[in-house]
């Protein structure tokens, strides 16, 4: 099983990265879980979501505290919450973020893998927004490799419908432009 | 064996509520709402379903406006949670009363004081003697399975009677996850239209909600208490047809591992599957750990219970909410006078657990089983204790 | 709920304790709480009607001659329509 924690802001659509990814695993024949961290949330405020995917049914319930993979939406949140906090000394880190994945390692004095990708970037020349979040869904299956982007265009198109071949092109290009530390 | 689906499960419930041909649906629109309304609100507006939606200023107008459609004869559903639930509460002996076969979905969450919104079951537990009948699930499977059995289990003829289907709040109602959805011609045929004892009709004129004195209002009690205890039979033989139908089989106590076990923990809700990883743990260190799940919580499933755990030396029983000044958690307390005349009994322990969405994970419950098992003396037997709080 | 004598038994209790006999209300006499009773002055009685209005029991009745009495079956002796009646026609009597 990879369990996944995400990291945005209120707004940034974290929640409905873990919806989308969870909802086309399970499109994909995997066993999936999505959700966010509970509570009240407020735009701009530092949020969690989490995912979880497996071969097999998942029973477990409880909150993720020591995830595979950790994904940071926003880099201006790194400093401000201990992103890699309980991520396995195995576990990947990947950042939205200009930045090299060997000036993240520096920044946040973390030893394991990490990638870099510009998804605001890609976004804002995709789509015309900074608005990362589905972008980053594919530097993630880059990382973790547990499907491919075409298994994401139905969760895709039904949210997005007609601007989801944008949505679509972003994911493919942070896909491919993803950098990884070794 | 229809597609398994990714689904929020609180936009499941209304889903599959969808599919059960409802006439009529009364909720406040607002927080604690869930997502059960706001999506059922859609399904009604974009004509997917043809049900009247009814937005009223309060939890209890909600209740009111469901108990007089369905004595109209109308098939009516409603939603709601934590202090929504508090607020519906004077209403909910009157539609049981008036053995109106009323569906609700409750999204289960602390209730206020302090105010935190967030899952256990302190919102249901004060509506435990209010005569309705409440089926809890366990993941978002059984939340649309029990929102469908609902209806058929209400209506029937010996039944009509009200029923809750409680599905845990966040942990299950904001959860994506794969679910199958029930055929919808399948689901036509297990669920016909509904009959009514009475309807309320100009054409044909009866009095519901009548006045009673004390020469009659012990025996109404008695009759109700009646109906309640004899839906047993009925809920048996809807999870039966239901099984039959659709292959997933249901049963007022489920039980893991427990046909052997030395001590078993006995959960009610969504914590059920995470408790069975903790006892596939113990089990691999040869602790002969099993685990019971409360599906039904009233009708009480006295014998039921008896028969699962005759043969253990020790219970422990979880609880997500308090009986503030009393015996400990209201499922302890109900266990307990369940086996109290039973000569051989386990030893019994109560741990409440998850309050105001306080997580409880694997080694948690396996935490719970090793300190049990370590009382040999059997010292915290029948006491209760608050998990993991500080000290 | 019942038309036998006596009192029925929980078995016996309809579901949902529903009255299916419309009026059956009318079966129980409420004139027996009465202490006064209403006594019309029809020669101060000028028809208006306002007792039958008024009487929250609905036993007033019109007679052919367009004066009104109250049905005793019913009438509580609450003295609303005394009350009301602004020409005087009514006088509350004491029963007994």
């Amino acid at each position: 099983m990879i369990e996944v924690r995400w990291h945005g802001r209120g707004g940034q659509g974290a929640v409905t990265s873990v919806e989308l990814l969870a909802v086309a695993a399970i499109s994909a024949g995997k066993y999936a879980q999505g959700f966010p961290s509970f509570g009240p949330e407020r735009r701009g405020a530092p949020v969690a979501a989490f995912s979880r995917i497996d071969e097999k049914k998942i029973k477990v319930r409880s909150g993720i505290y020591e995830p595979d993979v950790v994904i940071v939406l926003d880099a201006s949140l790194i400093g401000l919450v201990n992103v890699i906090d309980g991520l396995k000394p195995e576990g990947k880190l990947i950042v939205n973020t200009p930045k090299t994945p060997e000036e993240i390692k520096k920044e946040l004095n973390f030893s394991g893998f990490v990638a870099t990708v510009d998804g605001t970037g890609i976004a804002r020349k995709a789509m015309g927004v900074p608005i990362a979040n589905t972008t980053m869904i594919g530097a993630l299956l880059k990382v973790i490799g547990v499907m491919g982007l075409e298994e994401m265009k139905e969760a895709v198109e039904h949210r997005f419908g007609r601007i989801a071949q944008k949505n679509l092109n972003a994911m493919k290009r942070a896909y491919e432009e993803i950098k990884t530390s070794n | 064996m229809a597609k398994r689906i990714g689904m929020e499960v609180a936009v499941a419930v209304a889903e599959a509520v969808g599919q059960c041909d409802i006439d009529m649906a009364a909720v406040y629109p607002i927080t604690p709402q869930s997502h059960i309304a706001e999506h059922l609100s859609d399904l009604v507006a974009d004509g997917k379903i043809n049900a009247e939606f009814v937005t009223v200023e309060s939890e209890h107008s909600a209740m009111s406006a469901v108990i007089g459609a369905s004595g109209t004869g109308a098939r009516v559903y409603t939603a709601t949670s934590s202090q929504g639930l508090m607020l519906m509460h004077e209403l909910l002996p009157i539609a049981s009363g008036m053995r109106l076969p009323i569906v609700m979905g409750i999204a289960n969450r602390a209730v206020s004081g302090p105010l935190n919104i967030l899952n256990d079951h302190s919102d249901i537990m004060p509506q435990r003697d209010s005569g309705w009948i409440s089926l809890f699930a366990e993941n978002g499977q059984e939340a649309i399975d029990l929102s469908i059995q609902a209806f058929k289990i209400a209506e029937h003829k010996d039944v009509q009677l009200p029923v809750c289907v409680n599905i845990d709040g966040f942990q299950l109602t904001h959860m994506v996850e794969p679910l199958e959805f029930p055929d919808q011609e399948l689901v036509n045929k297990f669920l016909p239209t509904r009959v009514p004892y009475a309807t309320l009709h100009p054409a044909k004129p009866v009095t519901m909600g009548a006045f009673s004195m004390s020469d009659y209002f012990t025996e109404i009690m008695k009759a109700k208490d009646e109906a309640l205890k004899n839906s047993k039979k009925v809920i048996l033989e809807v999870w039966d047809e239901w099984a039959k139908m659709f292959g997933r089989s249901y049963k007022p106590v489920e039980t893991y591992k427990a046909e052997d076990a030395d001590i078993l923990m006995l959960t009610m809700g969504s914590m059920g599957e995470t408790a069975e990883m903790a006892i596939d743990g113990l089990r691999a260190k040869g602790v002969k750990a099993g685990l019971i799940k409360l599906r039904l919580w009233r009708p009480f499933p006295f014998a039921e219970i008896k028969a699962v755990v005759k043969n253990a030396k020790k219970l422990i029983v979880t609880d997500r909410a308090v009986s503030f000044g009393g015996p400990g958690g209201p499922v302890f307390s109900e266990i307990k006078s369940a086996l109290y005349a039973e000569i051989q009994r386990p030893a019994i322990y109560n741990y409440i657990i998850g309050l105001g969405g306080r997580d409880v994970t694997v080694p948690d419950f396996v935490h719970m089983f090793e300190k049990v098992i370590a009382d040999k003396a059997n010292k915290a037997v029948d006491t209760y204790e608050f998990w993991g709080v500080r000290e | 709920m019942t038309k036998r004598k006596g009192l029925a038994t929980w078995q016996e209790i309809t579901t949902g304790c529903v009255v299916f006999d419309p009026g059956s209300a009318s079966e129980y006499h409420t004139g027996s709480w009465r202490a006064q009773r209403p006594v019309w002055d029809n020669q101060k009685c000028i028809k208006c009607g306002i007792c039958y209005i008024f009487c929250p029991e609905g036993c007033v009745q019109q007679s052919e001659d367009g004066f009104f009495q109250a049905n005793m079956d019913y009438c509580k002796g609450c003295g609303i329509c005394a009350h009301e009646c602004w020409p005087r026609a009514i006088a509350m009597v004491e029963e007994g």
